[in-house]
């Protein structure tokens, strides 16, 4: 359980042409238990802003306060113990095994060997990697996708309740990377952990994100959730950055049961089905490929419960989520 | 006295890699180069010039040319250790000294150890000619039969160099096999 405030964050490098800010008082705040993502262009100070908050970098001013406590007060190698850690490169350490690496701050918290070893084995399962065959095995005989599953487990071990997470599944290939994001959704369901993600991927945000904190040359452009940022982006930066088919990404964020009508007398039978519960993605292919004006909407039990229509779709696009 | 300059080493390696002694460490990692360059013979002669005749000129000659070979892999070792690994390690909240010694030196060790093994053949190879400074040893039965061309005392030292020289080579190699994790061991991983 954890809340990160962030308080006028600022970093500032000595260049030969002068001081650069490579974050400017930036501020926003992330509740419990939800995803924030940090986005940007390269050198926007994304990854800078987040490696303040486990002091790898020391910021010139401003605070960071988790659940209300100044992480300035704190010793840094401590407070890190505290706070998961996933990088694009993964670093599993090449001399121990996945075990050992999932096992590495555990020990440094004096856990015993028994202990670690269970919550090695919990955690690859949650990441659905089989145990017994992963357990004694060293990075070097894992895949990308495997060798970050681990990277993510060894973040998970201790239990944080905050986990960083900077560009993580950006090395890996889309298909790999869907599969990666899905299961991380599906565990960060059940373990509401407060996680910060840098990502430069808009598609990859608006999937992951709780809120999305778009940065540029340092300074917070707009913090907002994933709907309201491609709704009504803050400035033409923004609006640029999430791109033109901002309307298109912004099916994902939405259910069908939100844009459902409860009127069981609705279209004509025949009409094509769709359930509460799928995204507007699918609402929208089914229009596209039928040409049809409505769309049934069932339950996960397949029963009836309203219809769909190309009115309220739009009407429901018009405006952002409350 | 090849485990003290073994010990000395290393930790002169370590102590190289430190973050704060960046500025110092190319330049004394130029001069152990430049002193590696010169031939073990030389070297003796040198320290006969400094030091007189005798075991402590041979001694100490054969310790530098023993020592240089592992301080310079024990600093190029660690060096070479990805920075990712380092700050991986970082964040996930291990001091210095827990970085040293589960990321660092692991990681280097396969390294250190060909510096080590390096070392031990200069020095078993090169012990006999510490006899022309006066250091004594098998040098002393080698050297005397070339000169008295007695073929059985010469063999009476170089035999025994010989297979002191391959027992120490096994000695460390298999030290090497199975002190270095399997995960960064070329010699035993499989993959």
């Amino acid at each position: 359980m954890a809340t990160i405030r962030i308080d006028g964050l600022t970093k500032t490098y000595a260049t030969p042409r002068g001081p650069v800010n490579a974050v400017d008082r930036v501020s926003f705040e992330v509740a419990d238990g939800e995803t924030c993502v940090l986005l940007g262009p390269s050198g926007c100070g994304k990854t800078t802003t987040l490696r303040m908050i486990n002091r790898l970098v020391t910021p010139t001013s401003g605070k960071v306060l988790i659940d209300g406590r100044d992480t300035d007060a704190a010793d840094p190698v401590l407070l890190r113990r505290t706070i998961g850690y996933v990088i694009q490169q993964i670093g599993l350490f090449p001399n121990m095994t996945v075990a050992g690496n999932i096992g590495v701050v555990p020990r440094l918290l004096g856990w015993d060997a028994r202990r670690i070893r269970s919550r090695a084995a919990e955690l690859l399962t949650m990441l659905a990697m089989e145990p017994k065959d992963f357990l004694d095995r060293y990075p070097g005989e894992l895949s990308g996708g495997q060798a970050q599953r681990v990277g993510v487990a060894r973040a998970l071990a201790a239990d944080p309740p905050v986990l960083l997470m900077d560009e993580p599944f950006g090395a890996l290939d889309p298909v790999n990377r869907e599969a990666i994001q899905d299961e991380f959704l599906r565990m960060q369901h059940a373990l509401k952990k407060t996680v910060l993600f840098v990502s430069h991927d808009i598609d990859e945000a608006v999937k992951m994100a709780d809120s999305i904190a778009i940065f540029r040359a340092g300074l917070l452009e707009q913090h907002a959730a994933p709907d309201v940022l491609l709704s009504r982006p803050a400035n033409d930066f923004v609006a640029g950055f999430v791109g033109s088919d901002r309307t298109l990404k912004r099916l994902r964020l939405i259910q069908a049961g939100e844009v459902m009508v409860t009127d069981l007398r609705g279209p004509a039978p025949g009409a094509p089905t769709v359930r509460a519960t799928d995204d507007l993605r699918r609402v929208a292919t089914l229009f596209l490929e039928h040409g049809v004006e409505s769309l049934v909407c069932v339950d996960d039990g397949g029963n009836v419960v309203g219809h769909i229509s190309r009115a309220a779709v739009a009407a429901r696009l018009g405006s952002a989520r409350p | 006295m090849d485990s003290l300059a073994i010990v000395c080493g290393v930790a002169a390696g370590i102590w190289l890699s430190r973050p704060w002694m960046a500025r110092y460490a190319q330049g004394a990692i130029q001069a152990v180069n430049m002193v590696t360059a010169i031939p073990t013979l030389g070297k003796l002669a040198l320290m006969m010039s400094l030091l007189g005749i005798g075991a402590l000129p041979a001694i100490v000659g054969l310790w530098i040319a023993t020592l240089l070979p592992i301080i310079r892999n024990t600093y190029e070792g660690i060096r070479a250790v990805s920075p990712h690994l380092l700050d991986a390690a970082r964040g996930m909240g291990l001091d210095q000294g827990e970085i040293l010694r589960r990321v660092e030196l692991p990681n280097s060790l396969f390294v250190i150890f060909a510096g080590i093994r390096t070392a031990m053949a200069v020095n078993v190879g090169t012990a006999p000619i510490a006899f022309l400074i006066g250091g004594g040893g098998l040098g002393e039965l080698i050297f005397t039969g070339i000169d008295l061309q007695e073929t059985g005392m010469m063999l009476a030292g170089a035999i025994p160099t010989a297979l002191l020289a391959v027992a120490v080579d096994f000695l460390f190699g298999q030290a090497q096999y199975w002190l270095v994790p399997r995960g960064v061991n070329p010699l035993r991983n499989v993959y």
